[in-house]
């Protein structure tokens, strides 16, 4: 029997008399509160509660998706394998109770009964202060507002107090879904106005340990690095109230402790887990463990094409046809992946991403093409980040072993966390076993990042080519006047053109796997990757 | 005495000195660019060059170092990168945190290297001695991180018999109001049994884990002081004259043989403060060891220089107190200097 | 009066002695008298010899994997099991010995040589030499130790030679203290004034009268540093600044298998662990030895 339903029982029985030696965390007096209360654990925590905030993690990214509202959200869907996931086709209201599409804006309308935390109608006075703010504060947020088009500050017009109308641009098909993504939150202009400096006139200070939101949960204590502390806004609009009052997310930085908490019930949601305990513990069957498909994401090995000797291209064929595919999914994944490789061809036929290449294992292969480049005697590093090193570090040492054999020498070079930005911004590491995945799930997303000539800090291969943006462009513009064939064109042309030209070698897109006591349900998949407590249920 | 003081505070400068430049360098030398850190993803030169500026990294280093000391001055530890939060108010929310650990973790670790070394003492040479002396030495062979996940795994995953590895408190518990910053000491003085049991119980495990490292340095230096002091002329009288081994051993020889283990504990301590940041990370326990990690391995410098900064200050002032401790209780010592 | 051409002197059967006799004898009397010590010596061969012989002799290349054995329980094929990717922990253990073993006895050679000559150059002309390194010691000491080691390997790279100059530098003020003690002592003793009389420099009655009557000492502290060299490695491997992957070498191989304990495949961490304690152990047991045979005054 499982300590903690044994000290239940033994709590329940001897309320009166015996509380004052049971532990204090089992006593009755709680007993009903747990069951309202999530406790979470994970590896990290924010180190800002607002994703406007300079530097601010992803962790800080799952505060204020939940902390705050946005226009509009997405709808969920339930896929074919039970779990469920946001739609990315179907919007739903969230602060706004109703969206009207024109030709080169749209108008929301806001909810009547939409508060802040603190009481304050939401007014359209701060949904402009608030994308204004998204586009002015720099860093990420502004650029993704860019991906959007949601460049000027005189896009956001005010047209009366519960209506904001966003002018375009430019047409793009990214920027309905850009609004729902959470940098473009709704802020209580009027707090932070108040709390705002000649140097910080967007009170980001403030909202670094404060949630200044309308949103389902408001943060009551953050102790960085160890816990945050949640409860729920009754007053919430947005939609269905959760049933979660409480929700207390702990940073444990042992995985192996995270794993022990789980399965001795002492933790309700593990988030994030290793490929190598989510393939024992569904085994073990003692808890829910739930894997989705990460959207427009995969591993790849990348090559800088810029310098010598990866700016060869039957090097870097040589490369894709010797890495052990099967072999990095089996130890590095546990088979826990959608594999990426051995599809017909490298010219695709369908617009599907992330899709196959046509390379295989091919150690034969490899070393003609190798001999063909008329390069040898290659003495590189295989770069990885330190904090992805759980699925990172077999990849490469598996990598290193096969390149090994076609004459090509590699020495490991373990990133840490924080440095990795850093040495991707540097633009010099010759291999790295990289992860991307774009929050848009469109192919030309992706691309944007990743391939084309702006040279963005994604794109790790340094790959400039006039061709791929005009395809890239190409696709965009297409999408953006809903013209179906010329998009399928593109996107196929784009697809088709990395995977020959191969600056990235695709290995698998990864799943993203939580594990749950039984009792509890309603976890979604979202695109950002992180939790959405509005929707969990505890039994 | 005042005079000792006074001398010996005027060597610690220059060590404090030596310490914040190092300190300094070292954390300059750590690869990563805060600058690039700062400015995020997509950030294209001319923002990681304005931030860096920003930042005062573009300056020369004499220049940052100027302004570094100045801050210190000014009791300014800097802001951590990765927490967002005032180095100097991380670090004394958390010092309690490692300091009741780590204080604890000797406590159980004298309760058991002591007796165990005067044991060895008094009985030099036979089973009981080499026993004694495998048992210490095992103690401090295995990695801490080591012995740490395996008792973790015997003593809560196996047994069920302490509680979860989750820190301080467990996440449904509230910690006590903030007197000391030592939960035990708070929880005892505001009358709150309950979270001094649910504190004491998060406590064992961690603490065990220290204990078993500094069991070594603390059962050789009792057992070398007992053996010299047994061997000593007073304790022949004593015997001589009769009393009983029970008194001769703890009565004269232990608090005559106490006095070198005073200073290794001083020296314990705080080789212990600075090595509990591995046991610190295995059990989520929220101190200034783990804090200093984090940030170490994100190149954030002010938390770094914060933590070696501290620890130096409270190394120098414990060994100043050990040796003012050491001068009263023995006059010797006292006369000597 | 009898001549003395004429005295023979009495046959004898005794072998003429040998100046290393007494030394075995020695060692011998103490290895029996205290039994550990024997066995330390023991272990040490044996480590000694697995570190040169080792990477030859093992059944498994310590370092191909093999993904359809991965994390297999030790069996007759795989003495100690498989790890995360298939490699054998056996070979690799072994393998390990060399590496491990370097990096203790590297470590060592390197803060004997920098802090003994500066031990002992402070205690034997003190005055401002006493000083200056008796403030850069101060200054090493201050530090938390572990820290330091961390911040020198991050900031130089995890290299073996990054390592091995990290554990240098922390140990460097123990040595500096023992070294100087000893030299102070022996910086008036009769030996040194008579060799200063018949007209050594200082620095040769430096190196070749006070470094050798100070050695013994020196080697008790030497056995104890290795042990605690092989430990910071293994340390800093878990934070994630030891050696580099795929090497073998114990603590790294403790530090990926310690996440392995929770599901059960205590093997991984278990082997190279035990191993690591082992060494750790014997190198500790045979600095208690060494004090025993050099100055049983001081034992503890």
């Amino acid at each position: 029997m499982k300590r903690r339903d044994f000290l239940k029982s033994v709590s329940g029985l001897a309320a009166g008399a015996l509380a004052p030696t049971a532990p204090a965390i089992w006593s009755p007096a709680k007993a009903d509160a747990r069951s309202e209360t999530l406790l979470m654990v994970t590896e990290s925590g924010p180190n800002n509660l607002d994703i406007h905030g300079v530097g601010t993690n992803r962790p800080g990214y799952e505060v204020s998706w939940n902390c705050y509202d946005r226009l509009i959200s997405h709808e969920t869907k339930t896929l074919p394998d039970g779990t469920h996931s946001y739609d990315r086709d179907k919007f739903k209201p969230e602060l706004a109770e109703d969206m009207n599409v024109g030709d080169m804006s749209v108008t929301f309308k806001l909810k009547k009964k939409a508060k802040f935390q603190d009481g304050t109608p939401v007014t359209a006075n701060d949904v402009k202060w608030s994308l204004e703010r998204a586009i002015s504060v720099g860093g990420f947020p502004t650029v993704q507002m860019k991906a959007g088009s949601l460049v000027n500050k005189d896009q956001f017009v005010v047209v009366d107090d519960n209506t904001v109308r966003i002018d375009f641009v430019k047409k793009d098909r990214l920027t309905l879904p850009d609004l729902a993504v959470i940098v473009p939150g709704i802020y209580n202009s009027g707090l932070l106005k108040s709390k705002a400096t000649e140097k910080d006139p967007w009170a980001l200070d403030y909202t670094k340990s404060n949630t200044a939101g309308s949103g389902a949960y408001k943060v009551t204590n953050w102790k960085p690095g160890v816990e945050v502390v949640y409860e729920r806004n009754d007053d919430w609009v947005g939609g269905k109230l959760p049933q979660l009052k409480k929700v207390i997310w702990r940073t444990i930085p042992s995985q192996g402790n995270r794993r022990a908490l789980m399965e001795r019930g002492d933790a309700d949601i593990s988030f994030d887990l290793s490929s190598k305990d989510t393939s024992e513990m569904k085994k073990e069957n003692k808890l829910v463990i739930i894997s989705n498909p990460i959207g427009n994401g995969m591993y790849s090995v990348e090559l800088n094409v810029k310098n010598p000797p990866f700016d060869n291209e039957k090097v870097r064929k040589a490369v894709a046809y010797a890495l052990p595919y099967q072999k990095i999914m089996d130890a590095a994944m546990f088979g826990l992946a959608n594999p990426l490789f051995g599809g017909p061809s490298n010219n695709v036929t369908d617009i599907a991403w992330p899709a196959k290449t046509g390379y295989s294992a091919d150690m034969a292969k490899a070393k003609a093409l190798m001999a063909e480049s008329g390069v040898s005697g290659i003495d590189t590093t295989i770069s990885f980040d330190l904090g992805a090193g759980d699925i990172c570090e077999p990849i490469s040492i598996l990598v290193q072993e096969s390149l090994g054999e076609i004459g090509i020498k590699t020495t490991i070079n373990k990133v840490p966390g924080a440095n990795w930005r850093s040495e991707m911004a540097k633009k010099s590491m010759p291999l790295m076993v990289n992860f991307f995945s774009g929050w848009l799930d469109y192919p030309e997303y992706f691309f944007f990042w990743c391939y084309s000539g702006q040279n963005a800090v994604f794109n790790t291969p340094s790959y400039v080519n006039k061709d791929m943006d005009a395809l890239i462009d190409g696709a965009s513009a297409a999408a953006a006047v809903a013209d179906k064939e010329k998009y399928e064109t593109a996107v196929k042309g784009f697809i088709s053109k990395a995977y020959d030209e191969v600056p990235r070698i695709p290995l698998f897109q990864p799943l993203l796997n939580v594990a749950t006591q039984k009792n509890i349900s309603g976890y979604v998949y979202w695109f950002h990757r992180q939790v959405d407590y509005r929707s969990l249920v505890k039994a | 005495m005042l005079l000792t003081i006074a001398k010996r505070l005027i060597t610690v400068i220059p060590t404090l000195i030596g310490v914040v430049v190092v300190t300094f360098l070292l954390t300059r030398v750590l690869p990563g660019d805060p600058a690039v850190y700062f400015a995020g993803p997509a950030a294209t030169p001319q923002s990681i060059a304005e931030i860096r500026k920003t930042l005062g990294l573009d300056r020369p280093l004499p220049d940052q170092f100027v302004r570094y000391v100045n801050d210190l001055a000014h009791g300014n530890f800097g802001n951590s990168l990765s927490t967002g939060q005032p180095v100097a108010t991380e670090i004394s929310s958390r010092l309690p945190a490692s300091a009741e650990l780590t204080i604890f973790g000797l406590l159980l670790s004298i309760a058991v290297a002591v007796p165990l070394g005067i044991l060895a003492a008094v009985r030099q040479g036979s089973w009981i001695d080499h026993l004694c002396r495998m048992v210490a030495t095992a103690g401090v062979s295995l990695p801490v991180f080591f012995t740490g996940l395996l008792l973790v795994y015997v003593f809560y995953f196996r047994l069920g018999w302490s509680p979860a590895p989750i820190g301080r408190l467990d996440a449904f518990a509230t910690a006590p109001r903030d007197l000391t910053g030592f939960y035990l000491i708070d929880s005892l003085l505001t009358g709150d049994i309950a979270t001094f049991r649910a504190a004491f119980g998060q406590l064992i495990l961690p603490a065990f884990t220290l204990g078993i490292f500094s069991l070594a340095p603390i059962a050789r230096m009792t057992r070398a002081s007992m053996l010299a002091v047994l061997a000593s002329d007073f304790v022949r009288t004593a015997r001589a004259s009769g009393l009983s081994s029970r008194t001769v051993i703890l009565t004269y020889a232990f608090r005559n043989a106490m006095l070198p283990v005073v200073t290794t504990l001083g020296m314990v301590f705080s080789f212990l403060l600075g090595a509990n940041v591995l046991v610190e990370k295995v059990f989520a326990w929220p101190g200034i060891g783990s804090y200093a990690v984090e940030a170490l391995l994100q190149s954030d410098f002010a938390p770094v220089q914060g933590f070696v900064l501290t620890m130096a200050v409270l190394y120098v002032a414990l060994n100043l107190i050990i040796d003012i401790l050491y001068g009263v209780i023995d006059p010797r010592v006292r006369l000597e200097a | 009066m009898t001549d003395a051409s004429t005295i023979v002197p009495p046959a004898t059967d005794a072998q003429p002695k040998r100046p290393d006799d007494s030394i075995f004898r020695h060692a011998r009397h103490i290895a029996a008298e205290n039994p550990l010590t024997g066995l330390s010596f023991v272990l040490f061969a044996i480590i000694a010899f697995c570190a040169l012989v080792g990477p030859y002799v093992v059944p498994f290349d310590p370092l191909a994997s093999n993904t359809s054995e991965t994390l297999q329980s030790p069996s007759l094929r795989h003495l100690f099991g498989t790890d995360l990717l298939g490699r054998d922990i056996f070979s690799r253990v072994i393998a390990a010995t060399r590496l491990d073993f370097v990096i203790a006895l590297a470590s060592v050679a390197l803060v004997f040589l920098i802090g003994g000559f500066a031990g002992i150059a402070a205690g034997y002309f003190g005055g401002w030499t006493d000083r200056i390194v008796g403030r850069i010691s101060d200054t090493i000491m201050a530090f938390p130790l572990f820290v330091l080691a961390m911040g020198i390997v991050a900031a130089l790279g995890n290299t073996v030679t990054n390592i091995v100059i990290a554990t240098a530098i922390i140990n460097f003020p123990l040595y500096v203290r023992v070294a100087r003690a000893e030299a102070n002592v022996r910086r008036n003793a009769g030996f040194v004034q008579a060799a200063r009389l018949s007209g050594n420099g200082e620095l040769r009655i430096l190196l070749a009268h006070i470094l050798p009557n100070i050695m013994p000492i020196m080697m008790v502290q030497v056995s104890l540093t290795m042990g605690y060299a092989i430990l910071n490695a293994a340390g800093l491997s878990f934070i994630g600044l030891g050696v580099k992957p795929p090497t073998p070498e114990w603590g790294i191989m403790v530090a990926e298998g310690a996440t392995n304990i929770i599901s059960g495949e205590w093997w991984v961490a278990f082997f190279p662990g035990a191993a690591l304690m082992i060494a750790v152990f014997c190198f500790n047991l045979l600095g208690d030895g060494l004090r025993d045979l050099v100055d049983p005054q001081r034992r503890t």
